[in-house]
């Protein structure tokens, strides 16, 4: 177990450093410079007042100067300031956005285990019957629907006809002023519809995932041999087949926070949610190399650790690889 | 001339507004906090503030909060004229090229130092040293000397006679004890301004909102509305829905919202809608470098084949003006009627394209020396309008004969892979229209440089005189001479297509009371708006 | 058709869902052959008087925000729609085959280098990546289509070398080498049409998200650009008057909804079709 870990953890330094050379690829594949956003609004600039900008903020140096420089920054936590007018450190900005899109997405994340899991089961039971072809339909639907096009949707429907929630934001006005539990209140109703939307579209891929593994269990020779020897199909299902089936669910944890954070843009630019996914838009459409390249390595780097800690998870949990390949 | 590309349209509307305002109009409908907010004022901004000291920043919702917390020397007044601010009043000396400026006694820093000549000789150093990055040094530059020759007076000097001098006086004033000394790019400031103006800075979360205070101290009284708050809301249709639930108070409406959506009795119990020209215009430009567009038969070809009048009713719904040349119709530098218009005739313009050798190709698409007629209209991402407006014009030039693509572009690189190398066929964008009549930047001949804002490439000596001309006169009369020529020779160049001056159309709760439409729109007297008890 | 074809569409066809799905996609690819056929107006005739008009006779769908009939627009979108789908999947595919093949094949380092690879593309938040490249070089449906398969081949990789390490050890592999097969030979003859069925599962479910990330784009301005219609674009416009065009929204929505639908019914169609444990 320790040589597992010990490997594992080594495994993360040439992926990270894999992550952070494809962010800068990919910042870098693009034309343009982000000193005009700051000039371009206004004719009262002289070209050496541009160019002045541009050597302030070391864009005069080759490329791999420049990821150099970058590397050995990040190396020390510091991914540079943000080319925005607010000239603000990169960390500083992400720091203050972050905690809100991680808490949404795991609030999300545990909404999408607690019903797709159950949902997966029930149409791996009841394969092929009516219920099966229903819930099929009805977690695809979810997948289906254009996410800002039924945000919009339930914000028109339950915010303006109904006036039962508020439209955008985390905060009402003036909450700071009233009793924790009141404010708790505030809080929930600004973010049952953007959490409920993101759980209804991300159910499909991990219920489907569990109806087949589970399936797949049911399938094996114990289960028909506990089947044969009488045991209760209640037990059969709930006591043999879903602990087995269960194990390989909790690899996909890791990977199901990549697209949570990415349906986060979508979301938050909605919804006025101050989170990651809105300050990277921003970023991208300002050319913000600096905030732009922090902000895919800290996303890639938080799927990394998910991704790690759901390993370390199953490993736990399943002897084999404890022992076997480890 | 401030440049307008970079934001729609709408958004530019927003600004000419004084930005939206809001607070809930009716207090049943008032989210999460329930109970009345009083005179609290809630506006929604789609953009997120970049930096609050006024120099460092280019973008509308910086100058938003900017103009609430900071004075400039001078502004301009209701009717569009200028007026003291923090100078008490100004002389202007015989030979015109003086200004000495009586500052106002008694204002008052929001941190309660007193407001002198040392802050306003600051701002003006700290504009023109080159180590500041900002986008506003040009006008200064003008100036050849500057003094504060006592507490309370500033004097400047300039070589030649420049009309704009005493507007640029406009640009806010920051405090030098807090900045002298220090490096302003890293200034806390930047975060937390402090100014003179009539509202001072209390918070700010970054994504959600930025909260202004009244100031109880303000020379000219303190605001009736407070706090006020800008909430940061980057969707458009999220911050009309917001209006309708009374999440904020104010917006600039799109035509389509003004004409289609808003005309409930309901609705218009809740709020008031108020309806004048912006001051901007949106035009079509050709770059002059390229041999088509050279002949001024085809570009006047061009302007007879769009029909202005489709645009302003597909585009606006009607609400904006045809535009004829860079002046915002009404105001005194504006020729009412320009003879050499060629206005809106396709059988005209088939006949000038004929004249300038194109014939009629087998695909409908006119033909020269084996070279189609055929170029891509580029204009900025996210400017809804600029959109409509361009496949519009796309439609009409291909009946006659003139094959058009439209290529939208991210705004960054718009300007530095295109508009900066001269890698661009046509464009459509928009200027905001300065109060003074000033053309240098955008139509001297000295401006065609890389990143200069004459980027078409327009040459024209006689022009270029006039506008000399123009800026180096204080005498109104001759300025309007100047300007009228001007006029002249752009609707008979056309090296743009001017197309149109929109409409702002804001809307405020019905709540809000004191609101006093004027030439210089309905923000000008925001100190003054209030809310019936 | 043979044997396995004909077991392979019984089974599929027995549920009815999947054949919905089917039978929708086939209507979808008419109606975008045809579509000029169907409908009198051309999808870019402007009409600036008769703009944003509801429903009726002459317009089944309305008008959109410069007058253009949305029926029209619709079904020409459906052609840019399918077409996005298709050709990122075709990326995607050809890229995580070639991939996993390499991978698995070869074994040792360059299946470990490969695999890294993959790791390393998985954990980005891959709309963040589309979002990057798309907005930093220009929105055209080329870029679109190139980026979303290249950033969506990292599953068919692994689901291909899988396949071809089960394979591998399999006896007719093995027997094949011994008669002195190429490499070549025994990639294309006996692993690539064995690992055919789980990619064309994942191909399917692809095309379905590609479609959907393209409307994302649209909503944040960098989809396909107009006036080529596309049901994310046509959605995005109709967004700012949901509450009175109600008509602009609901129909690229509902055809957004019905055919990702489809093609994901579909494909769970062909999986459990494929299925060798669900033997009746």
């Amino acid at each position: 177990m320790a040589n597992y870990l010990i490997k594992r953890l080594l495994m993360l330094f040439p992926l990270l450093l894999g992550i952070t050379l494809i962010t800068f690829t990919v910042i870098h594949l693009a034309p343009g410079e982000p000193v005009e956003m700051q000039t371009a609004m206004s004719p009262k600039v002289s070209a050496q007042a541009r160019a002045r900008l541009r050597e302030f903020y070391g864009l005069d140096k080759p490329l791999h100067v420049q990821y150099g420089m970058w590397l050995s920054n990040l190396a020390h936590l510091d991914f540079g300031r943000s080319f925005a007018p607010d000239n603000r450190p990169v960390l500083d900005k992400i720091k203050e956005r972050i905690p809100i899109t991680i808490s949404l997405n795991v609030i999300a994340l545990i909404l999408e285990f607690g019903l797709a899991l159950p949902i997966g089961i029930l149409a791996a039971v009841h394969r092929d019957t009516l219920l099966d072809r229903a819930i099929s339909v009805f977690v695809f639907a979810g997948f289906a629907v254009p996410t800002f096009w039924l945000a919009l949707l339930c914000m028109y429907f339950f915010g303006v006809k109904l006036n039962w929630l508020p439209i955008s934001g985390i905060h009402s006005l003036g909450s700071d002023a009233l009793p924790t539990l009141a404010r708790f209140w505030d809080l929930a109703k600004h973010l049952l519809l953007p959490i409920s939307i993101a759980t209804f579209g991300s159910l499909a891929g991990l219920s489907r995932y569990m109806r087949s593994t589970m399936l797949e269990v049911l399938s094996q020779d114990y289960i028909t041999t506990a089947r044969a020897k009488g045991v209760r199909e209640r037990v059969v299902i709930y006591r043999h087949a879903l602990k087995n089936a269960l194990l390989p669910v909790i690899t996909l944890l890791g990977f199901s926070l990549p697209a949570l954070i990415g349906g986060s843009v979508i979301f938050e630019t909605i919804f006025s949610i101050p989170g990651m996914g809105q300050l990277f838009y921003q970023g991208v459409m300002a050319r913000d190399y600096p905030l732009v390249m922090g902000i895919l390595v800290i996303g890639a780097g938080l799927t990394l650790v998910g991704n790690l800690l759901a390993d370390l998870c199953y490993a736990v949990a399943d002897p084999r690889i404890r022992h076997g390949r480890g | 001339m401030t440049f307008s590309r970079c934001f729609p349209l709408l958004l530019a509307l927003i600004v000419f507004a004084g930005c939206a305002k809001g607070a809930p109009e009716d207090k049943a409908r008032a989210q999460g906090g329930g109970a009345s907010r009083g005179s609290s004022f809630v506006t929604g901004s789609i953009g997120e503030p970049s930096n609050l000291i006024p120099i460092l920043s280019a973008d509308s919702a910086s100058s938003d909060v900017a103009g609430l917390v900071y004075n400039g020397l001078v502004r301009y007044d209701k009717n569009l004229k200028l007026e003291g601010d923090l100078a008490q009043s100004w002389e202007v000396s015989p030979d015109g090229l003086g200004i000495t400026f009586h500052l106002r006694r008694g204002v008052k820093w929001h941190d309660g130092h007193d407001f002198t000549s040392r802050d306003v000789l600051y701002t003006y150093k700290v504009t023109i040293d080159p180590k500041t990055p900002t986008a506003y040094a040009e006008d200064f530059k003008q100036v050849q000397t500057a003094e504060a020759v006592d507490t309370y007076t500033f004097k400047v000097r300039y070589a030649k006679p420049f009309a704009p001098a005493l507007a640029s006086w406009g640009m806010p004033v920051l405090p030098a004890h807090l900045l002298e000394g220090k490096d302003i790019t890293k200034s806390p400031l930047s975060r937390k301004p402090v100014g003179t103006g009539p509202y001072i800075f209390k918070e700010w979360v970054p994504g959600q909102r930025l909260i202004l205070e009244a100031n109880p101290h303000y020379y000219e009284g303190a605001p009736h509305l407070s706090p006020y708050v800008y909430r940061i809301i980057p969707d458009n249709s999220t911050m009309y829905m917001e209006l309708k639930a009374g999440g904020i108070d104010m917006m600039g409406l799109s035509p389509v919202q003004y004409q289609r959506q808003t005309g409930s009795r309901e609705f218009l119990s809740r709020f008031n809608k108020y309806r004048y020209p912006a001051s901007a215009y949106t035009y079509l430009g050709y770059n002059l470098r390229l041999p088509m567009f050279q002949d001024v038969r085809v570009r006047r070809a061009l302007t007879c084949a769009i029909n202005k009048e489709e645009i302003i009713q597909g585009v606006l719904l009607g609400m904006g003006q045809i535009a004829h040349g860079p002046y915002k119709p009404g105001t005194w530098a504006w020729k009412p009627r320009i003879e050499a218009d060629p206005g809106y005739d396709p059988a005209r313009a088939a006949a000038l394209l004929k004249e300038a050798g194109y014939v009629m190709g087998s695909d409908g698409i006119l033909v020269k020396d084996g070279k189609p007629l055929s170029f891509t209209i580029m204009t900025n991402q996210g400017n809804d309008q600029r959109l409509k407006c361009a496949q519009i014009i796309q439609r009409r030039l291909k009946r006659v004969g003139i094959d058009v693509k439209i290529r939208v572009m991210e705004w960054a690189s718009f300007l530095t892979n295109f508009i900066d190398k001269g890698r661009f066929e046509a464009v459509l964008l928009g200027w905001t229209i300065s109060q003074d009549p000033d053309l240098y930047d955008v139509w001297h001949s000295s401006k065609t440089g890389p990143k200069e804002l004459n980027f078409i490439g327009y040459k024209n000596p006689e022009l270029d005189r006039l506008i000399v001309e123009g800026r180096g006169t204080f005498d109104m009369a001759k300025r309007r001479e100047s300007y009228y020529r001007i006029q002249e020779i752009l609707a008979q160049d056309q090296p743009y297509t001017f197309l149109y001056v929109p409409d702002a159309l804001p809307v405020v709760t019905s709540r809000i009371k004191g609101i006093e439409p004027a030439p210089a729109g309905i923000s000008y007297n925001l100190i003054k708006w209030y809310v019936e008890q | 058709m043979n044997g396995p074809l004909r077991e392979f569409w019984e089974r599929f066809s027995a549920n009815r869902f999947a054949l919905a799905g089917l039978w929708v996609i086939a209507l979808l690819f008419l109606l975008s052959f045809a579509a000029s056929f169907i409908t009198p107006y051309d999808p870019d005739a402007i009409d600036a008087w008769h703009v944003l008009l509801p429903p009726s006779a002459e317009h089944w769908f309305g008008t959109d925000e410069l007058g253009r009939d949305v029926l029209t627009r619709v079904i020409f979108g459906a052609r840019v729609s399918l077409k996005v789908g298709f050709v990122a999947v075709g990326i995607a595919v050809a890229v995580g085959t070639v991939v996993g093949l390499f991978a698995g094949f070869y074994g040792g380092w360059v299946d470990s280098v490969l695999m890294r690879i993959v790791d390393i593309m998985l954990c980005f938040p891959t709309f963040f990546l589309i979002l990057a490249v798309i907005a930093m070089l220009e929105p055209s449906i080329w870029y679109i289509m190139v980026i979303i398969g290249l950033t969506g081949w990292m599953g068919v990789a692994r689901l291909v070398r899988a396949e071809v390490l089960s394979l591998k050890s399999r006896d007719f592999i093995s027997a094949a080498r011994v008669l002195g097969a190429s490499d070549r030979r025994i990639i294309f003859r006996h692993i690539l049409p064995n690992a055919l069925s789980p990619v064309l599962v994942s191909a399917t479910l692809g095309v379905a998200g590609a479609i959907l990330t393209e409307s994302a784009l649209s909503f944040l301005g960098i989809g396909v650009q107009p006036p080529t219609p596309s049901w994310g674009n046509i959605l995005t416009s109709g967004k700012d008057y949901i509450e009175f065009a109600w008509w602009l929204s609901l129909f690229p929505g509902v055809a957004i909804l019905v055919t990702v639908l489809s093609y994901n019914l579909v494909g769970e169609g062909i999986r459990d079709a494929l299925d060798p444990r669900r033997q009746r």
